[in-house]
């Protein structure tokens, strides 16, 4: 298959870099806030913005993602907006903050999942921001001369404090450590999910190493490097620091870096799951069609005919002699129309069996 | 799916006069490993009233596959053996244009999971050289898997088709339909 550049992703994502790039120097007050030892951190999660944004633009432009992520802003930003922006918020938490659609398939995949989405996106959440120098951490100049006080601690934010804490204080240390919580739920999530990819025989047969097993393997490789940093000088004087800082960095630059083309982009494309939820409604409102044969509502008639300029920009042509098309059908009515279609075909050639 | 023994010199052929309706495949199918135990193979009475004809679906996985293409989150693929794959759970958004395109009926659209499911040929089974759980388990043969000389000896009078007219689209399927001897299409409308 062949590949060429999509410039109009690719400007989109330049663009998105280069404000990203120039938001991060005067964020991290002209580099002062900057921590140099993240550099190559730094260079990797560019990569993935660039990437990530490039992909989702050319992902945008297939006909059936354009035709749903248009119809999705046009729904929301019609009739009752409040109303939609509440359904919006909620879905968003039912469905991407909690996963819920996965608690069916299975509680233990749920769990799973929840402890893998939840660490990950923590772990997003501290590590993104301190790597472009838009958070860092000072020690209150006054009590660090005092030596009789306990000293202060300060969070920046774009180098303004948004809040003090204690050095030795409960929030110093789940705040100091909160990365280690992220790798204990990475861990627990990702072990149970290579454990059902190992074990179960449909998985085995339908997944590949490198787009199923390697995301869970990297994933557990940059939690337990992770926990290793911290074990190391916590416990055993800065043995294999060294050797844990280059494998943790190794890992998680690879996972930056394959964000946009591999299983993680998935993280990206999941709020379409909401855009789909609201087309359902509002099409719901608008009026469902009905299947000419079995006479009863299938879908929203604002689906069939959005299929309809979808297949045909896609090169599909199932317009009926009468104007009308195979799409109006419903998934019954199509089994039923290609069944007596058989049957008169065999009939005609004079024998039911042959 | 990186290494298997798939037999390509095996087809599925299917009779839909030959169905008597008994859902055998539907609790077989229900069996596959990679369904997660939901069947997705369709047997319907066809004019209940009028006629005893059943109709048995299996995924015709299509050589241009209409439910991949109208997939808006590309979570459908087909693989270098033919197989169009059941949506990737990961990707799929249950937006249910696949259920709505595919001209043979044959997506569903797991209303619990929020996700689609199909029929992807049990490829636990065939990806192994062994045959399709509705196939191994059809007492009237309405649903074969095996080659084509066997099929010729089985049915002499009955030619294989693997295209379909759905008014002005044609579509190519890599599972066959039994016809009358010469046939070479089925024109549906």
């Amino acid at each position: 298959m062949q590949h060429s550049l999509n410039k109009k992703a690719a400007v989109i994502a330049l663009i998105a870099t280069v404000i990203c790039v120039v938001v991060s120097f005067y964020g991290s007050r002209k580099l002062q806030n900057f921590d140099p030892a993240l550099i190559a951190y730094l260079f990797g999660t560019l990569f993935a913005l660039f990437g990530g944004i490039y992909r989702y633009c050319v992902w945008l432009q297939r006909p059936p993602t354009w035709m749903y992520f248009k119809r999705t802003w046009q729904l929301a930003f019609t009739g009752k907006i409040f109303a939609h922006i509440y359904s919006l918020i909620a879905d968003a938490v039912k469905n991407l903050l909690f996963q819920s659609f996965i608690y069916p398939r299975s509680k233990k995949r749920w769990i799973a999942h929840f402890m893998l989405a939840s660490g990950c996106l923590a772990a997003f959440a501290i590590t993104i921001p301190l790597t472009l120098g838009w958070i860092n951490f000072t020690l209150d100049p006054a009590s660090a001369l005092d030596p009789g006080t306990t000293k202060l601690y300060a969070a920046n934010f774009f180098g303004f404090k948004v809040m003090n804490f204690k050095l030795g204080s409960v929030m110093a240390f789940l705040i100091f450590h909160a990365l280690t919580w992220c790798s204990w739920f990475v861990i627990a999530g990702a072990v149970v999910f290579l454990v059902r990819r190992l074990t179960n025989a449909g998985l085995i047969a339908t997944q590949t190493f490198e787009g199923d097993l390697l995301p869970l393997i990297l994933l557990i490789i940059i939690s337990v490097t992770g926990l290793g940093l911290n074990f190391s000088y916590a416990f055993m004087k800065g043995i294999a620091y060294d050797f844990m800082s280059v494998t943790h960095a190794i890992a998680v630059i690879l996972f930056l870096v394959w964000i946009p083309f591999g299983k993680f982009f998935h993280i990206i494309q999941r709020p379409a799951q909401i855009g789909a939820h609201i087309y359902r409604r509002e099409g719901e409102k608008k009026g469902m069609a009905v299947c000419p044969y079995t006479g009863d509502k299938f879908t929203t008639q604002m689906h069939v005919d959005d299929l309809k300029t979808v297949t045909k920009q896609l090169g599909f042509d199932f317009t009926l002699e009468d104007g009308t098309s195979h799409l109006d059908y419903s998934p019954e009515g199509k089994r039923s129309l290609l069944a007596k279609a058989h049957l008169k075909a065999r009939q005609e050639g004079g024998n039911l069996f042959g | 799916m990186e290494t298997t023994a798939y037999k390509t010199e095996m087809e599925f052929f299917v009779d839909m006069q030959r169905c008597i309706g008994c859902k055998a495949c539907e609790m077989a199918c229900a069996e596959c490993e990679t369904n997660g135990h939901e069947s997705m193979i369709h047997v319907n009475y066809v004019e209940r009233a009028v006629t005893i004809q059943t109709t048995v679906q299996v995924c015709m996985h299509c050589d241009d596959p209409v439910c991949a293409k109208v997939c808006p989150a590309d979570a459908i693929a087909k693989d270098d053996f033919g197989v169009v794959h059941s949506a990737n759970n990961a990707r799929c958004i249950g937006c249910s244009n696949c259920v709505m395109a595919c001209p043979f009926g044959v997506p569903k659209k797991e209303e619990k999971y929020d996700m689609m499911m199909k029929c992807n040929m049990c490829y636990d089974r065939t990806s192994a050289g062994k045959k399709p759980m509705c196939a191994t388990v059809c007492p009237s043969q309405a649903l074969f898997y095996g080659t084509r000389e066997e099929i010729s000896r089985m049915r002499p009078n009955s030619t294989p088709v693997n295209k379909f007219i759905f008014g002005e689209q044609e579509v190519t399927t890599k599972v066959n339909i039994m016809m009358p001897k010469g046939s070479t299409h089925l024109k549906v409308h």
